[in-house]
């Protein structure tokens, strides 16, 4: 359902302003979103400064920069720091992204931090996935095969290997997804950018024996079809993939199949 | 122990953060200009019935729509009939699986922002 506003346990307050760091030149300001599950209270946006003489480039080299010397209680997701983990998702600037790859040149004024949007928060900048994560399951994501499994291996032309190209590389960080006013709306229902996106890269994939099932279970007015080619998808995904254009694939396979 | 009673998670924040784009912003606009157009339909047939009632009546629908709002309200259809128009033509050629990368569908956003208020122009100094 279409709900424009937030509920009211979801209203953000102003939060706390953190001292700013003794002796630093070249301050920058970060407005992060805090949200604490034991004390009871809406979430909140504090407000940080760091000295940017002393960090590093990129968004995630704050953010363990507030959390080291500032303040450790700040909470979010990180692992690799280079863009193959997915982990440290979330919205910098008003766009989904990976906050290890994003650099902070790329920001006008101020830096404001936010988990990725309509996600139910954990804690800070750390949103449930586990709704994102069924909905994947629920397409399959694995070789399906009728046929006796080969004595070595399932073999594949390096034509066929190259339709891969493109969408294999997804490290499912949910960029995409949260990113999709449709998904907004109807997640309950709608299966969203980064799920369809897999589900292309199976239906297509030549050693795959399950594309009519695979097919059969998209056509629904709600799990492929709340696509209306919005593309906030293809320009939020930090891996610069294109969930829109994979989706627009799969509506063309259940006309042909029509036809 | 875990506590019996769960937590009620907070919703992070969506449109009041998320930067509007070039391509979220003229997919929105094809529907409201699609749903503004149902108005003007509206309002265009009530005249016509008008005109079928009698003198009177018709009237006092022509005057409503030739005043200066009724002006706008038409002027505002007339561009949200091109606009809608050349958007849905944009959605056949999407269908198509065409157009769809980030450079091109920016490009055909501009050609649909700019495309419609000419068209429009064009059709006020025809009419």
């Amino acid at each position: 359902m279409v709900q424009l506003t937030l509920p009211k346990n979801s209203r953000m307050r102003t939060g706390k302003t953190w001292p700013k760091p003794d002796g630093a030149k070249n301050l920058r300001k970060f407005q992060i979103y805090r949200w604490n599950p034991d004390d009871g209270e809406n979430p909140r946006v504090d407000t940080y400064f760091v000295d940017m003489d002393t960090c590093g480039p990129m968004v995630l080299d704050a953010l363990i920069k507030i959390k080291n010397e500032i303040d450790p209680t700040l909470t979010f997701r990180r692992s690799c720091r280079e863009g193959i983990c997915g982990s440290c998702a979330m919205n910098i600037d008003g766009i989904n992204t990976l906050a290890c790859i994003y650099g902070m040149d790329e920001i006008k004024g101020d830096v404001k931090i936010y988990p990725l949007p309509h996600m139910h928060v954990v804690k800070d900048l750390i949103p449930d996935m586990t709704h994102f994560y069924a909905q994947h399951e629920s397409i399959m994501p694995w070789l399906e095969t009728k046929s006796n499994t080969p004595a070595k291996e399932w073999k594949q032309s390096i034509e066929d290997r190259a339709k891969l190209d493109g969408l294999y590389e997804c490290v499912m960080c949910a960029c995409c997804s949260t990113s999709c006013p449709s998904y907004w709306w109807n997640s309950d229902r709608y299966l969203g950018p980064a799920a369809l996106l897999h589900a292309h890269r199976w239906i297509i994939d030549s050693r795959d024996e399950a594309t009519g099932e695979r097919l059969d279970d998209l056509e629904d007015p709600f799990k492929l079809y709340r696509c209306h080619t919005i593309m906030n998808c293809a320009k939020a995904c930090p891996k610069g993939l294109n969930p829109a254009k994979a989706i627009a694939e799969i509506k063309k396979m259940m006309v042909d199949r029509h036809v | 122990m875990a506590d019996a009673k769960p937590v009620e998670r907070p919703l992070s924040p969506h449109l009041q953060i998320y930067r509007p784009q070039l391509t979220s912003i003229t997919s929105i606009l094809t529907r409201i200009t699609g749903n503004a157009l149902i108005v003007a339909v509206v309002l265009v047939v009530w005249w016509l019935l008008a005109a079928a009632t009698s003198p009177e009546y018709f009237a006092t629908a022509d005057a409503v729509i030739t005043s200066w709002f009724g002006d706008l309200v038409m002027t505002l259809s007339l561009w949200a009939i091109w606009y809608h128009y050349l958007a849905g033509l944009r959605h056949l050629y999407f269908d198509a699986g065409k157009g769809l990368d980030i450079p091109t569908a920016e490009k055909l956003g501009w050609i649909l922002i700019g495309g419609s208020v000419i068209l429009t122009i064009i059709t006020l100094l025809l009419i």
